[in-house]
C-alpha cells in the first residue's frame, strides 16, 4: 500500500481518501494480540509510560493515544515537528500509529522521538493491541477514531458512488441530531461530523446488514435507502 | 427510497414552489408567521427548526411562560442524586438571540381559529398562519379522589419539572427512619411510560444508602408497565425487600388519597404513609382542549404525515398533548415529531421541499449507579396513525459494561437533545 496515501489520510486530506477508497482497503492494520504487546513494549518503556497514573516521561504517556490530536497531552514539551502535526490535523489512529512506530521520522519530520523503529509489521499490530487497552472503550463505529480498524468491507462500490444530496442529508440529520451533536462534541455519544463520506457510507450500511450491534443504530439505519445514506454522508462530511 | 420515488419527490417539491406562491403572505402579511405554544421538547425544537432552515422567511412567536425549561427528562436522575437541578434547567436566551425567534413569557389562554389569532394571558394577542400546540400535559381531575392540584404540596406529582421535583426530593431525603414511600401510578396514556418507574429506582438508590429500613409500594392501575422484566430484575439484585409494586388484581383500584392524614387508601385498606407521590391520569394540556382539537379522551388527533391536527390544518399539535398513534409520550418522540412539522410547515409557507416524515424513539431509564436500560422504536406515517414499524429493549442479564455504556450514552443523548431544542 502506498504510503504517501496513508500519510495523507493521517494529515487529515479526506477528499484524496474518498477517491483512493475504492482502490486501496482503508485503514488496513489490524490490530494484534495484546498479551505479546506488552512483551515488545518493554522497549517503549524506557521512554513511555502507560496504564493507570501513568504520567510523561522522557516521552508522553500513552494512555488514550487512540484518537488523540498528536502533541496534545498537557504538561508535555513536544518537538516543534510534532505539535505542527497536530496543529495540520494528525490524529493518532491504528494507521498512522503503525507507520509512526515502522520509523517515527516517515510520518514527523524532526521529531525528538529517538527510535529506529519496529520493522516486523506483526510486532507492530501487537504493541498497537496492548495501547488500545488503554485507550477509552471502542466506540459504536468501528472505522471512527480511536478504533479506527476494519474499514475493509465488502460494499458494493455502486453504493459507495452514489453521491449524495447534502440538503436532504441536512433533513434527515435532525433525526441524528437528537442524540449526536452538530459540533462534533462526543460525550457518552460518538461524533458523527467531520468524517470522510466512505467511512460513513461502510458504517451505516454495516447497521443497516446488522453486522454491527448497536441497537439504536441498526434501527436508524434500518430503514434508510442506500440515497438517503449518500446524503447524510455528504452533510456530515461538510460539518467542522 | 427508491431514486425514482426521489425524483418524484423533488418534482413535487417543485411542483410546490409554484403553486405555493399565493400562499407565501403578501403585503399586508409581511412573513408568514408561526405561532409555537409551549417551549418543551416539542415547541422548542420546533421553534428552532423553523427559524433555523427557514433563514429569516418566517416570523416565528413562541408563547411559553417560564424562563426556565426544566427538563422532566433527567429529573429523576436528580431526585437520585445523580445530577444537580441547575443541570436540568435551559433558557430561552439562545433562541431569541441566535435565531431571532420572537419569545413571549406568557400564557396562551385561548385560540380563535376563524381570525387565527391566540390570545395571552397578559391581554395580548398574536396573529399567525400556522400555529403548533406542544403544551405537554395537564391532570383530568378527579382522577384520582381526594388529590387534587391544591393538594400538590403535601403529595406531590412531580410530573411536570421543576419546584414539585425538588419538593419530592426534599421530601424523600427527610423521610422518617424505616419509612414508607408511596407511589399512585398512573393509567395509560401518560407521559413517559418507564417514569415512574426510574423514579422508584432513584428513590430506592437515595433510600438504601440514607434509610434502607424504608419501604416502597407502588400502587398501579395497569397490569404491567414498560420495561417491567428490566426494572423489576434491578429491584431485586440493586434492592432486595425495598420495593412492592402491586396492581388492582391485587389491591383493587385506588379508592382514595387522604393528603391531610397522609393516607391512600386501596382495597378498603388505609395505608399510612411518609411520602405519596400521587401521578394522575393525564390529558392535553389545557390550551388544546380551547383550542377545540382535542378528543372526547382529551387528547389531540392529527395527521401523521404533518403533525397537523385534524380539526384544523392550520393547527399542528406535537409531544404528549397528541393521539398520534404508537409513539410513546416521551420527549424523544416530541422533539422528532417537531421536525416532521417544521418540515410541513415551512413547506407550506415558503414553498420549500418537503420530505417524507420519518419518526423514532429511544428512551434511557436509570435503575442504579451505571445501570441504564433502553428501549426504542421506529415508526411511520400511515394515514391512519403513527406506525411502529421496528423496535429494541435491551435485555435482562446484560453485563455491567453495557449497562454502563448503555448510561453514558443516555447522558450524551440529554446533551445533545436539549443542544437541539435550545441551540
Ligand atoms: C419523571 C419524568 C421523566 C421523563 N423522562 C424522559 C426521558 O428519559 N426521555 C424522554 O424522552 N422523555 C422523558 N419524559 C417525558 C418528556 O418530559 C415529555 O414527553 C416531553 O417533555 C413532552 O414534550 P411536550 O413538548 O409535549 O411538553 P413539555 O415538554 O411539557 O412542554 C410543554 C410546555 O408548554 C408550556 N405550556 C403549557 N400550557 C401553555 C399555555 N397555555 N401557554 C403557553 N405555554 C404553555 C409549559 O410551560 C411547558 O414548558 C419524562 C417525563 C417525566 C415526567
Amino acid at each position: 500500500m502506498a504510503v504517501t496515501v496513508r500519510i495523507i489520510r493521517a494529515l487529515g486530506l479526506a477528499m484524496l481518501l474518498t477517491v483512493t477508497a475504492f482502490a486501496v482497503p482503508v485503514g488496513a492494520v489490524e490490530l494484534g494480540d495484546a498479551k505479546a504487546g506488552e512483551q515488545l513494549f518493554r522497549v517503549c518503556k524506557s521512554c513511555h509510560r502507560v496504564g493507570e497514573g501513568a504520567e510523561n516521561a522522557v516521552g508522553p504517556h500513552l494512555n488514550r493515544i487512540f484518537g488523540r490530536v498528536a502533541g496534545s497531552v498537557e504538561g508535555f514539551r513536544y518537538s516543534e515537528g510534532l505539535v505542527r502535526a497536530g496543529a495540520d490535523g494528525l490524529v493518532w489512529d491504528a494507521d498512522n500509529l503503525d507507520i509512526y512506530l515502522e520509523n517515527p521520522k516517515n510520518l514527523v519530520s524532526k521529531t525528538r522521538m529517538n527510535f529506529a523503529g519496529m520493522p516486523d509489521p506483526a510486532d507492530r499490530s501487537h504493541v498497537l493491541a496492548y495501547l488500545r487497552a488503554f485507550s477509552d472503550k471502542p466506540s459504536n463505529i468501528p472505522e471512527a477514531a480511536p478504533t479506527a480498524t476494519a474499514t475493509d468491507h465488502d460494499l458494493d462500490p455502486a453504493i459507495l458512488a452514489i453521491v449524495g444530496d447534502p440538503d436532504y442529508g441536512e433533513y434527515l440529520s435532525g433525526e441524528c441530531l437528537t442524540c449526536h451533536q452538530k459540533s462534533g462534541a462526543n460525550e457518552g455519544i460518538p461524533s458523527i461530523t467531520g468524517w470522510p463520506k466512505a467511512d460513513f457510507v461502510v458504517a451505516m450500511h454495516a447497521y443497516k446488514k446488522e453486522l454491527r450491534p448497536h441497537p439504536v443504530m441498526r434501527m436508524i439505519a434500518g430503514r434508510l435507502s442506500d440515497e438517503e445514506i449518500a446524503g447524510l454522508a455528504a452533510y456530515f462530511e461538510g460539518l467542522d | 427510497m427508491s431514486l425514482s420515488r426521489r425524483s418524484i419527490l423533488k418534482g413535487a417539491a417543485a411542483g410546490a414552489v409554484l403553486t405555493a406562491a399565493p400562499m407565501v403572505m403578501g403585503a399586508n402579511h409581511g412573513k408568514p408567521k408561526v405561532v409555537v405554544v409551549g417551549g418543551g421538547a416539542g415547541g422548542a425544537t420546533v421553534a428552532r427548526y423553523l427559524a433555523k432552515d427557514s433563514k429569516g422567511a418566517l416570523d416565528v412567536t413562541l408563547v411559553e411562560p417560564t424562563r426556565t425549561y426544566y427538563t422532566c427528562f433527567f429529573s429523576n436522575l436528580y431526585l437520585g442524586g445523580f445530577r444537580t437541578l441547575d443541570s436540568i434547567a435551559h433558557s430561552y436566551g439562545k433562541l431569541a438571540s441566535e435565531y431571532g425567534i420572537n419569545v413571549v413569557h406568557d400564557w396562551a389562554v385561548g385560540v380563535d381559529r376563524d381570525k387565527k389569532t391566540v390570545a395571552l394571558a397578559g391581554g395580548g394577542s398574536v396573529p399567525y398562519d400556522r400555529l403548533v400546540l406542544s403544551p405537554g400535559i395537564d391532570f383530568v381531575e378527579g382522577s384520582v379522589p381526594g388529590w387534587d392540584i391544591s393538594a400538590q404540596n403535601k403529595m406531590p406529582h412531580a410530573y411536570k419539572a421543576g419546584s414539585q421535583t425538588e419538593l419530592l426530593k426534599a421530601q424523600v431525603d427527610s423521610m422518617r427512619e424505616g419509612g414508607v414511600f408511596v407511589m399512585v401510578a398512573p393509567p395509560n396514556p401518560y407521559r413517559c411510560p418507564p417514569g415512574p418507574y426510574e423514579r422508584v429506582s432513584m428513590v430506592a438508590h437515595v433510600l438504601k444508602a440514607k434509610n434502607p429500613k424504608a419501604k416502597i409500594l407502588i400502587f398501579d392501575p395497569k397490569d404491567k408497565f414498560s420495561k417491567q422484566g428490566l426494572f423489576q430484575e434491578g429491584w431485586e439484585a440493586r434492592y432486595p425487600g425495598m420495593v412492592d409494586w402491586l396492581d388492582a388484581s391485587f389491591t383493587g383500584p385506588l379508592q382514595e388519597a387522604r393528603p391531610d392524614s397522609m393516607e391512600v387508601v386501596v382495597g378498603g385498606e388505609v395505608t399510612k404513609a411518609d411520602v405519596v407521590n400521587v401521578i394522575p391520569a393525564q390529558k392535553a394540556g389545557r390550551i388544546a382542549e380551547l383550542a377545540g382539537v382535542t378528543d372526547e379522551k382529551g387528547w389531540a388527533p392529527v395527521v401523521p404525515a404533518t403533525m397537523q391536527s385534524r380539526m384544523d390544518e392550520n393547527i399542528h399539535v406535537l409531544g404528549d398533548a397528541t393521539n398520534q398513534g404508537d409513539m410513546p409520550k416521551s420527549g424523544f418522540a416530541a422533539n422528532s415529531q417537531a421536525k416532521v412539522a417544521a418540515n410541513a410547515i415551512r413547506g407550506a409557507l415558503t414553498g420549500s421541499k418537503v420530505f417524507p416524515a420519518k419518526f423514532s424513539n429511544t428512551c434511557w431509564s436509570l435503575i442504579d449507579t451505571d445501570n441504564g436500560v433502553k428501549v426504542g422504536a421506529a415508526y411511520e406515517a400511515t394515514p391512519e396513525k403513527i406506525a411502529k414499524t421496528s423496535g429494541f429493549i435491551s435485555q435482562t442479564g446484560e453485563d455491567a459494561a453495557l449497562r454502563k455504556q448503555t448510561f453514558e450514552e443516555s447522558l450524551g443523548w440529554y446533551s445533545g437533545i436539549t443542544t437541539d431544542m435550545f441551540g
